[in-house]
């Protein structure tokens, strides 16, 4: 392994450094941590498991090499050593989203440690140690970190400094209250004495652990809330920041692969003649469906692939082809039968009496994440013993896979686990991981396993496809009075691998309906159902999870609305937000910030989006120009977030604007289709993003806030298609009901339509951007 | 085959096929892994790295074209005056985020720098829309290209 | 009355005899033998793995990944879609159980070892020039290849050009009826040149207009054509439109490497011949040819297409920037152009990353119509020689066609100084056409 990596002022330990409790420490110092539970479900505390947190050498030879943990170790976070930074060893991976910097914010808050004081260690795979109060498990997505971690986290780090006074108290006989703890020290008020946290561990772990230590309150934050450098960036600006893919371990192999053009398909013969002769090859190995070229390096192992000639077969998924998916997601939701999301009244009753109602149907297709690092896996399997190094959402999730997959006993597998250069969702499946271990279990030695570019897309677990059916009865006024939706689709839970057993008939996928079951808005009736129409690839989360497919949809058909009612769509918004003031006040702040009601240019016009999800909210408001052959030019991004309490918010803006750019390019540019079974997209040039020279303009503004802090990696992402897909509608007159949104129809039907574009202020718009008459409406 | 390359200012002899990318030989033979693989096809700009201060993408560079130009990696480009100014306005404009396209975007801007100390937007264009950034830094790249040439910034 | 009637039906009868004897006598089958001067043993095959090499067999007979010459790539012609055969020793799918005989009558006059008409996609008008003795070593290369047991698919030929005996008429008119003679005015050079451009390397079938019954115009020989979607160009020694201003180094080099420099890369099916065909080819053969292409006589055809060797847009840029006004009012265009290609092409001319990547002086970037530039856009290209592989990806599936269009006139007017004329429905046809 490199050796540690550091910042400038802190960063990463190496996990290495950590050695592992050994057994006799264990026996030792095992009762200290009996009974650590500060909360009932704290997380991360050992549930009078009576153990310290193991961290295992990183080195092959596993945990028992190295030296005890001297210090004081108060639960699975927080490792205070004598001497020196004290760690925080993180349970969520760093994807890109700054969680090792907001979760070490969070700790250092309580335990009054500036951040230059600490350093951040990977967590090991330890579901029991390290699962996630929201996901319930080791995984990081969803949004739910900083929700999950919000109240434990800061709660360990509050015992563990109350500890560290009431040792100090001790040593001076004072009372702990005249003590006070700041920057890594413990001061004494009435004797001036201080001392380090170093000098109070052995103490302070003979403690007795507090049952109720009071959190701060936002007044009393010193860190939290102030933009901090993240811890991980450094390292990152200088190469030496070590991700699954850079993962170099003594006597390793490296293997490009040969996989099944279709999905389910099996490898029937392999002819390998000449693939060794390639200099630098050492062999070529198989599993059920997919061939391995091993290698000194990368490059041979290319190399040799292409002297490889394997035939396959296929499977049944040979003749799947991008429109009978949609055929069948169409008959489905034509004859399926819907599990309901949420009702309240009578939809059909007041559908049928309402004054006059929209309709609507809503496309959305397969995406590949496409995260910048192509998924890879090093495994080293041993006769005792197995470690993984890779970057993973799912750290214990591999390891369990692994396990069974090499037949080894799950604490046998150390998954070390490193900076995922994205995650987006890829990374919460393991199945390139297992595969990895296959491959390596027939080798002695490391074998790192790369996938290509073309192979990361091809072979991706795509976020599924959906087709939407909506309706909305409006009022004289032109208000809404009842909503339905209708969503078909795949379920990733059941048809992923994440449940084995499936879903039960009759199950709803909370995740299928998230969005637009429960929406921002008041509307009196509402039905919304979903219809499982079981994915003919296995799917899986894509940023932004449910709520990026049904709040496009949503926010989308609610603009039809408001047009329908002839009325500026953000006036009819905030008219529907009268019970919602955060939702109102952030949609309120957009519009002002970006001058919405103002005049613009023909074919250029703004569009927004608002909603609620994963905790937050945002709205977002895009302003695009649509050229005559129907290229989409982008002119400027206004957000506003309401996110609670940010925790870092430099960072919680950069989730923004990335999120939102991630979306974009997802509505304009992407979608996964299939010919004969096979994946038609490959790399960057047909599976396009967005580049610099698209970008326009961004503003993301935070609203203040003391509420408990929201999700916010996928919350942009949300944001981006419906807004875009608005002010494309208003600069053209053209509604794109399918995703990506296609260029090709705008330049078709561009001419003829009527151009909206550059509507002009509504009466009483400015009053309500300033005032309060979304409350009156 | 040998090929007697310049790296960061350290000579290194690597034995290896002609074709093979100089990408792959930084990666897996010389063992410099700051370097990153993307796209393999020259779409991404993740393998962007300086011979004799030009940026090339070194995926679909093969060593044999190398010759005697020095090549310059992330690991290494602090040493310059523009490769140091860009990665410190990288940390103060809080660029990064999973960090994965950065060894290119710092190598490419760091590029631009060099031919072009004062980049308007076009020039920040020209230069970067080579590189991909999944996370979506490109606001931030834009900010801190200008910091680092000490123009105003409009960003944070 | 009855008597015109007889002679008219006598006539007739006679006429229709006739007809059927030429479209239905089974074809001759003459018998055929080596020269004395052909080698024996390996050198006998390696002479015709060198005429196979010269031929381009693999190139049509077979297809992307699969095994070689086991056929299967498909053409899409006008009158439908032909498939290529397996030419590998198989007894069942391949031609195994040919003769030699059966085998020469197939590469002079197109006829397979049923006695059947084979279509001319396989062009055996030019093969028919080869020597007798060529074919035989080519056809003791064929049988070394390892047998592979792939089925041909059937053919979707429409009606009438289903009906294979109405090739006996297409042939009387556009096949050659004597074997190709050397000229004795001539050098050995340029003899062999014309063997091998005429024979083997059968560039007229690429590079010579057709008629409306598919045959090629002898009259506009070399003068440039376009084939499912694709250019090629003008070839003939005019200075203007073909390669007139080439010198005999250049055009050598252009073909045994795909580039030479100042001239631009070969890309689409040139690309495929050089890296298949021409860059295994002897550098004296090389030279062969661009002396005989040197001296076809010159067809002018699109002054338009006059190449630029330097666009005042390229002369104001560097290699990694354009210069004042690059974006010459075409935002969308620049923006792709930086987006996609730049990093590969650069700016000015030369190509940053490879030989392949220079675009100044090619003909692709100065063709107003821009056909082969849209089809390169669309469907990428890549080419492999001894002296380096390079590729370009295919853009077509995430551009649309307004910036196909948009992208093709920045690089022409960029690169080749040319009024922009690409319209998104000129890139909708090249999708159609295009393969
Ligand atoms: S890896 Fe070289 S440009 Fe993407
Ligand atoms: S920072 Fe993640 S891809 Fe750019």
């Amino acid at each position: 392994m490199p050796a540690a990596r550091r910042g400038p002022a802190y960063g990463l330990l190496d996990a290495g450094d950590l050695t592992d409790t050994s057994r006799r420490r264990f026996l030792v110092s095992g009762a200290l941590m009996m009974g650590f539970a500060v909360t009932g479900k704290a997380w991360a505390q050992n549930k009078g498991r009576g153990e310290q947190p193991t961290l295992r050498a990183i080195t092959p030879g596993g945990p028992e090499q190295g030296a005890a943990f001297q210090g004081f170790a108060p639960g699975g976070f927080i490792r205070i050593p004598r001497e020196g930074k004290v760690s925080f060893i993180i349970p969520s991976v760093e994807m890109g989203q700054g969680i090792y910097t907001g979760e070490a914010m969070m700790m250092a808050e309580e335990l009054e440690l500036a951040l230059e004081q600490i350093e951040v260690v990977h967590a090991p795979a330890d579901e029991k140690l390290y699962s996630q109060p929201i996901l319930k498990s080791q995984a990081t997505g969803g949004s739910t970190s900083i929700r999950g971690a919000w109240k434990p986290m800061r709660q360990a780090a509050a015992a563990a400094r109350t500890m560290l006074i009431a040792a100090a108290a001790e040593r001076w006989r004072v009372a702990p209250d005249q003590c006070f703890a700041d920057q890594g020290r413990v001061y004494c008020r009435t004797n001036g004495l201080s001392l380090p946290y170093g000098a109070l561990v052995d103490a302070a772990r003979g403690r007795p652990v507090p049952q109720e230590v009071p959190l701060k309150t936002p007044g009393q934050f010193k860190l939290i809330g102030r933009s901090k450098q993240r811890v991980d960036t450094p390292a990152k600006t200088n190469g030496t920041a070590v991700f699954g893919i850079d993962v170099q371990v003594p006597g390793m192999k490296v293997a490009a692969l040969a996989m099944c053009p279709v999905q389910g398909g099996r490898v029937k013969a392999v002819q390998d003649r000449g693939v060794k002769q390639v200099p630098g090859v050492l062999g070529v190995l198989r599993i059920d469906d997919a061939v391995a070229v091993v290698a000194d390096h990368f490059w041979a192992a290319q190399k040799g692939l292409q002297a490889l000639d394997v035939e396959w077969d296929l499977g049944p998924l040979a003749t799947l082809q991008s429109n009978h998916v949609r055929d069948r997601l169409v008959a489905a939701a034509e004859n399926g039968k819907p599990v309901l999301g949420r009702s309240v009244g009578d939809a059909d009753a007041a559908l049928r009496e309402a004054h006059s109602t929209v309709d609507a149907r809503y496309d959305l297709p397969f995406l590949a994440h496409a995260t910048m690092e192509p998924v890879n896996a090093t495994v080293h399997v041993r006769p005792d013993g197995c470690d993984v190094w890779v970057g993973t959402q799912v750290p214990a999730a591999a390891q369990t896979r692994v396990a069974k997959a090499v037949g080894l006993p799950p604490e046998r597998v150390f998954v070390h686990n490193q900076y995922l250069g994205g995650g987006f969702g890829r990374r919460l499946v393991p199945e390139h991981i297992v595969q990895a271990a296959l491959f390596a279990k027939q080798v002695p030695f490391p074998l790192k396993v790369i996938q290509t570019r073309e192979q990361d897309i091809r072979h991706d677990l795509f976020r599924p496809a959906y087709h939407d059916r909506l309706s909305m009865g409006l009022d004289a006024k032109g208000m809404p009075v009842v909503f339905t939706d209708r969503v078909t689709g795949g379920s990733v839970l059941a048809d992923g691998s994440f449940l084995e057993e499936g879903l039960p008939e009759g199950t709803l996928d909370s995740d299928a309906v998230e969005g637009v079951a429960e929406t921002p808005y008041a509307i009196p009736t509402v039905r919304v159902d979903w219809i499982h129409e079981r994915s003919p690839v296995k799917v899986n989360w894509w940023r932004g999870v449910g709520p990026a497919a049904n709040v496009h949809v949503l926010e989308s058909f609610i603009d039809e609305c408001a047009h329908a009612a002839g009325q500026d769509p953000v006036v009819y918004r905030l008219k529907m937000l009268r019970n919602n003031p955060r939702g109102r006040n952030v949609l309120k702040m957009a519009a002002r910030e970006a001058k919405w009601g103002s005049s613009l240019p023909p074919r250029t016009a703004r569009g927004v989006s608002l909603h609620q999800s994963f905790g937050s909210y945002v709205a977002l408001i895009c302003e695009a120009h649509v050229t005559p052959v129907g290229e989409i030019e982008l002119r400027r991004l206004t957000a506003v977030a309401d996110v609670g309490v940010a925790i870092n918010p430099n960072s919680v803006i950069a989730q923004i604007e990335g999120g939102v750019i991630f979306g974009l390019s997802a509505a304009l540019y992407n979608e996964i289709t299939f010919t004969d079974g096979r994946v038609d997209q490959s790399n960057f040039n047909d599976y396009r993003q967005m580049r610099i020279n698209e970008v326009p303009p961004f503003t993301v503004k935070l609203m203040e806030s003391e509420a408990e802090p929201g999700g916010i990696g996928e919350s942009g992402t949300v944001s981006a298609a419906p807004a875009l897909g608005n002010a494309i509608f208003a600069a053209t007159g053209i509604r794109l009901r399918s995703l990506p949104f296609r260029r090709q129809e705008l330049m078709e039907k561009g001419a003829e339509k009527n151009i909206i574009a550059g509507t002009a202020a509504v009466a009483g718009l400015s009053a309500m951007l300033a005032g309060d008459a979304g409350e009156q409406a | 085959m040998i090929f007697n390359l310049q790296v960061n200012g350290t000579p290194r002899a690597v034995d290896v096929p002609a074709d093979m990318p100089l990408l792959w030989v930084l990666r897996d033979v010389v063992g410099l892994m700051g370097t990153k693989y993307g796209c393999g096809i020259a779409q991404c700009g993740a393998c962007t790295v300086h011979l004799d201060g030009k940026p090339v993408r070194s995926c679909v560079l093969p060593v044999s074209g190398v010759g005697t130009r020095a090549i310059t990696t992330v690991e290494g480009v602090g040493e310059t005056p523009q490769g140091k100014a860009v990665q410190e306005a990288w940390l103060a404009i809080e660029v990064i985020q999973c960090g994965y396209c950065q060894s290119g975007q710092i190598m490419s801007a760091a590029a631009l720098l060099g031919r072009n100390p004062r980049p308007d937007d076009a020039a920040i264009d020209a230069a970067m829309a080579g590189n991909i950034c999944r996370c979506g830094t490109y606001p931030r790249i834009r900010a801190a290209i200008k910091r680092a040439a000490g123009l105003p910034t409009e960003h944070v | 009355m009855r008597r015109w009637l007889r002679i008219s039906l006598g006539i007739l009868g006679i006429l229709l005899v006739g007809a059927a004897l030429f479209f239905f006598l089974p074809a001759r089958l003459d018998p055929v033998q080596a020269s004395v001067r052909q080698p024996r043993g390996a050198a006998l095959i390696e002479r015709g793995r060198y005429v196979a090499t010269a031929s381009d067999c693999v190139a049509c007979h077979s297809v992307p990944g699969g095994r070689p010459y086991a056929g299967g790539l498909a053409f899409n012609l006008p009158f439908g879609t032909i498939f290529s055969s397996n030419i590998t020793p198989d007894r069942q799918h391949g031609i195994g159980t040919w003769t030699d005989a059966e085998f020469v009558r197939a590469m002079r006059h197109g006829v397979d070892d049923q006695g059947r008409e084979l279509y001319p996609a396989f062009p055996y008008t030019a093969y028919a020039n080869l020597s007798t003795d060529d074919i035989l070593a080519l056809r003791a290369y064929l049988n070394t290849l390892e047998p592979v047991a792939k089925p041909v698919q059937a053919n979707g030929l429409r009606f009438p050009f289903n009906q294979r005996y109405l090739m006996r008429a297409w042939k009387l008119l556009n096949a050659p009826q004597h074997p190709w003679q050397p000229d004795p005015q001539r050098s050995a050079e340029w003899n062999r040149g014309a063997y091998l451009v005429e024979g083997a390397g059968h560039c007229a079938e690429c590079h010579t207009p057709r008629n409306f019954i598919y045959g090629l115009v002898r009259s506009q020989a070399y003068a440039g054509a376009v084939t499912q979607g694709w250019k090629a160009y003008n070839i003939t020694s005019d200075p203007e439109s073909g390669i007139g201003n080439w010198s005999v180094d250049e055009l050598a080099r252009y073909l045994g490497t795909g580039h030479a420099p100042g001239r631009g890369a070969a890309s689409g099916s040139m690309g495929e011949a050089v890296s298949l065909s021409l860059s295994k080819l002897t550098p004296a053969d090389l030279r062969a040819m661009a002396v005989y292409l040197r001296s076809l006589p010159p067809k002018n055809t699109e002054a338009a297409a006059r190449v630029e060797r330097n666009s005042p847009a390229m002369a104001a840029s560097t290699l990694y920037s354009p210069g004042q006004a690059a974006a010459h009012g075409n935002m969308p265009g620049l923006r792709l152009y930086e987006s996609a290609c730049a990093s590969c092409h650069g700016w000015n001319g030369e190509g940053v990353q490879s030989r392949y990547a220079s675009l100044r002086g090619a003909q692709t970037v100065n063709d107003p119509e821009a056909t082969n530039l849209i089809q390169v856009i669309l469907r990428g290209t890549s080419i492999e020689t001894q002296y380096g592989h390079a590729t370009m990806p295919a853009f077509g599936a995430s551009f649309s066609d307004a910036e196909v269009a948009a992208l093709s006139n920045y690089v022409l007017q960029h690169f080749g100084n040319k009024r922009p004329s690409v319209t998104p429905e000129r890139v909708a046809r090249a999708r159609a056409e295009g393969r």
